[in-house]
């Protein structure tokens, strides 16, 4: 496997320095960690491209388990990690990372302004893609049951029954609701949506046990029973397959994995030819997208020499510079660089961005709320309790880690 | 034997004992202990692709000066252990005032994360152990009487289970009881229910997990009792033919009595095997039903933000549970031995 990408990754480097579109010259150690979906890919192979650098990189789904450790000794074993706007946030409480800007003021002439992330005024970091999750649905089913698209969970509800009234599908509906991180998400999304506050303002301390927390949880039950009733087990990959199979007509989905779904394999001509996107929906009536927004960029690690920064700086400038853009890269992702032409795939999460959804919160106890939430929701979505009980359980797992970890007293 | 070359021919195991047992428990230990340092948090704006928003950091340089003062972090003494996420001491106390009946008691105890973990770890090792044994020794017996040239095919096949990865298997089976899988399609047929899923129902999901951890560890009880049958003596199986004993009362009476001792020993390994259950739960994605002390402490560590000294004191806690259910067979072996002596 690893041979194998070694020999992908420098076949994609070959391709890339003989069409010469890359003028990119630093000497230094380049070492990436990140997550591996074809965009990232597409931006480490460019990145290896530079010449005159010693260059590696891991790519794995575990980078979240690896990137702290690999940035804390000195010299680090990464020089930059790719992170999104949640798991920046635990390198940043680690102190792993460096600000950016004396390298973006030399080396970063190529990169868009609203590419820079700050934080308290300083650049942490360098946002290449962005992601959301948004409305997926069938268009030859909806045209069946005579329905609009749904813009609300509320609608959503009702084209369900009606799809499964008409016996079309038993389980009209689809989510990523494995118990986890992804049933995680889905509450955060729809707590937005509710327009809840996860925190007292300036504080640590959760306040999610209220009317819009209970909200938030009776939608996802009403979803879940017209789910798979194997839900829980069900993360992006799964709920993918399911949508492939022809299973499902209305989801909730990450933008980064229509693509996936509307390209002609491992579905139906009736699946993929009828698999359309469209912008996220609302809950109640608070007027917030319930969905959040991401990026996924990339930054420089604080123990490494200055010139083994600037050559990842560079390195990693080249690598997510409007030239890696082409027939093939440009709908592996929405792309923030100056030249992106976005593609029908994309225009989910265009429409998240334009409809001023909330960016996940990079808050640096974020974290720990989103493990509580997936420990607990499960219990009152089987039903064995009541949702004032789950919101307490989790509220009291939030308040014991966040204790543990220094943030409450 | 001479103390000196005792301590010679012990030396290597011994260091090799300290270094990669005893010493990181120590480190488990002292980690439970501490917690993190306050953090100093500040308030500031942060800026992206999708515009500007107030948040809250960590003060890095303040952090930094607290670090370098106490590099362990804040000593916490038992705190870790007495939070709601372990032991939870204060919890268990008020559900015990509150309740009015046992049941409601048992009730709010399992809504604890350590007693609902603990719950099923002691249920699955109860389960699994005696069921593992029983298991193993119907299939060595029967292996055992098979004729000679077909045994070696037949004792490849028993072992497969083992052989083949413990996620690959627990994998292969999942997708089997899948709703549409072989498995679970056939239950629904029996149950006369189309809507039956047994990834969706906790008791389901538990006999699942067990039956995967009896499929996966019964070869190992098979392989050991299949060597202990070679050494039957067959002078006394012999004697007991021609008194007239059936083949049940040759097992009962010869057989089994011969095997008690490897008995002890499936029964030690296999305990504190099953008492870290771990892998089916993640593979089965079976964590919304079944929680175990090894997930809860992969749980601690895989979050974006890891919980070192959680993860640590549930590792201590999981120590000592193996050492209190070993202990019976410990002390029985203790005794054994001074006998022999």
């Amino acid at each position: 496997m690893k041979i194998w990408k070694t020999a992908m990754l420098g076949t994609a480097v070959a391709a890339l320095t003989a069409t010469g579109t890359f003028a990119c010259e630093a000497d230094g150690r380049v070492s990436i960690i990140g997550n591996e979906f074809p965009a990232i890919q597409t931006v480490a192979a460019a990145a290896g491209a530079c010449e005159g650098i010693t260059f590696s990189s891991n790519l794995t789904a575990d980078h979240q388990t690896l990137n702290v450790a690999g940035m804390t000794g000195n010299p680090a074993e990464y020089t930059t990690a790719i992170v999104a706007n949640s798991s920046i946030v635990a390198l940043i409480n680690e102190d792993v990372i460096r600000p950016l800007d004396d390298l973006v003021a030399e080396y970063g002439q190529d990169i868009a302004p609203s590419q820079l992330i700050t934080v308290d005024g300083k650049i942490m970091a360098v946002a290449f893609m962005a992601n959301a999750q948004h409305l997926v649905y069938r268009a030859d089913v909806l045209e069946q049951v005579g329905l609009e698209v749904p813009t609300s969970y509320e609608e959503v509800l009702a084209a369900a029954e009606a799809i499964r009234a008409a016996g079309i599908m038993e389980h009209p509906v689809g989510g990523a609701y494995a118990a986890g991180w992804n049933l995680a998400q889905e509450f955060t999304n729809m707590y937005i949506g509710t327009g809840g506050a996860f925190f007292k303002p300036g504080t640590a301390e959760i306040s999610i046990n209220n009317a819009q927390g209970v909200e938030a949880l009776e939608m996802m039950k009403a979803l879940t029973a017209y789910m798979n009733p194997d839900y829980l087990t069900h993360d992006s990959n799964a709920t993918s397959a399911e949508w492939e199979a022809g299973n499902v007509a209305l989801m909730n989905m990450w933008g980064s994995r229509t693509g996936v779904l509307m390209d002609d394999e491992g579905a139906a001509p009736e699946v993929y030819e009828n698999t359309a996107v469209s912008g996220p929906l609302t809950v109640g009536d608070s007027g917030t997208p319930a969905t959040t927004l991401w990026w996924d960029g990339w930054t420089v690690a604080k123990n490494i020499s200055d010139e083994d920064a600037a050559a990842t700086f560079q390195a990693m400038a080249a690598g997510v510079s409007p030239a890696i853009l082409d027939d093939t890269t440009m709908s592996q992702a929405v792309w923030l660089m100056e030249g992106y032409q976005p593609e029908a795939v994309n225009e989910g999460v265009l429409a998240s961005v334009a409809a001023g959804s909330t960016p996940y919160p990079m808050r640096p106890f974020q974290g720990l709320l989103h493990t509580a939430l997936g420990d607990n929701i499960a219990d009152f979505l089987q039903g064995n309790e009541s949702a004032e009980q789950t919101l307490a359980d989790i509220e009291a797992a939030y308040t014991a880690a966040a204790t543990e970890k220094g943030f409450l007293q | 034997m001479k103390h000196s070359s005792f301590f010679w021919f012990v030396l290597p195991s011994a260091l090799l004992m300290l270094t990669f047992i005893a010493f990181p428990i120590v480190s488990v230990v002292t980690q439970s202990l501490y917690q993190e340092h306050e953090q100093v948090l500040i308030e500031v704006e942060n800026c992206g692709p999708f515009g500007c928003t107030q948040s809250t950091t960590v003060d890095t340089q303040a952090t930094e000066a607290l670090r370098a003062a106490q590099p362990l972090g804040q000593w916490a003494g038992l705190d870790i252990y007495k939070d709601r996420n372990h032991l939870a001491f204060a919890e268990v106390g008020e559900a015990w005032a509150s309740s009015v009946s046992m049941r409601d008691f048992a009730g709010s105890l399992m809504n604890l994360p350590f007693y609902d973990a603990i719950a099923f770890t002691l249920t699955y090792t109860a389960v699994v152990t005696p069921l593992t044994i029983i298991f193993g020794f119907l299939i060595a017996i029967g292996v055992n009487a098979v004729a000679r040239t077909m045994r070696g095919p037949t004792i490849f096949l028993s072992l497969l289970p083992m052989i083949v990865t413990p996620i690959v298997g627990a994998l292969v089976l999942f997708w089997m009881v899948d709703a549409r899988g072989v498995l679970g399609a056939g239950l629904q047929w029996l149950a006369d229910d189309p809507n039956l899923s047994v990834k969706a129902s906790t008791p389901l999901t538990w006999i699942m997990l067990m039956v995967y951890g009896i499929w996966s560890s019964a070869p190992f009880a098979f392989i050991v009792y299949y060597a202990g049958l070679q050494t039957v003596n067959t002078d006394t199986l012999e004697a007991a033919m021609i008194d007239g004993a059936t083949r049940w009362q040759r097992i009962r009476y010869v057989v089994i009595p011969h095997l008690v001792p490897l008995t002890t020993f499936i029964a030690l390994i296999q305990l504190m095997d099953n008492f870290r259950v771990f892998e089916p739960i993640v593979s089965f994605s079976a964590q919304a039903h079944a929680r175990s002390l090894s997930f809860a402490i992969f749980n601690d560590l895989g979050g974006e933000t890891r919980l070192l000294s959680s993860a640590a004191a549930t590792s201590v806690l999981t120590i000592i549970g193996v050492a209190i259910l070993l202990s019976p067979v410990l002390v029985r072996t203790w005794r054994d031995f001074g006998k022999a002596r």
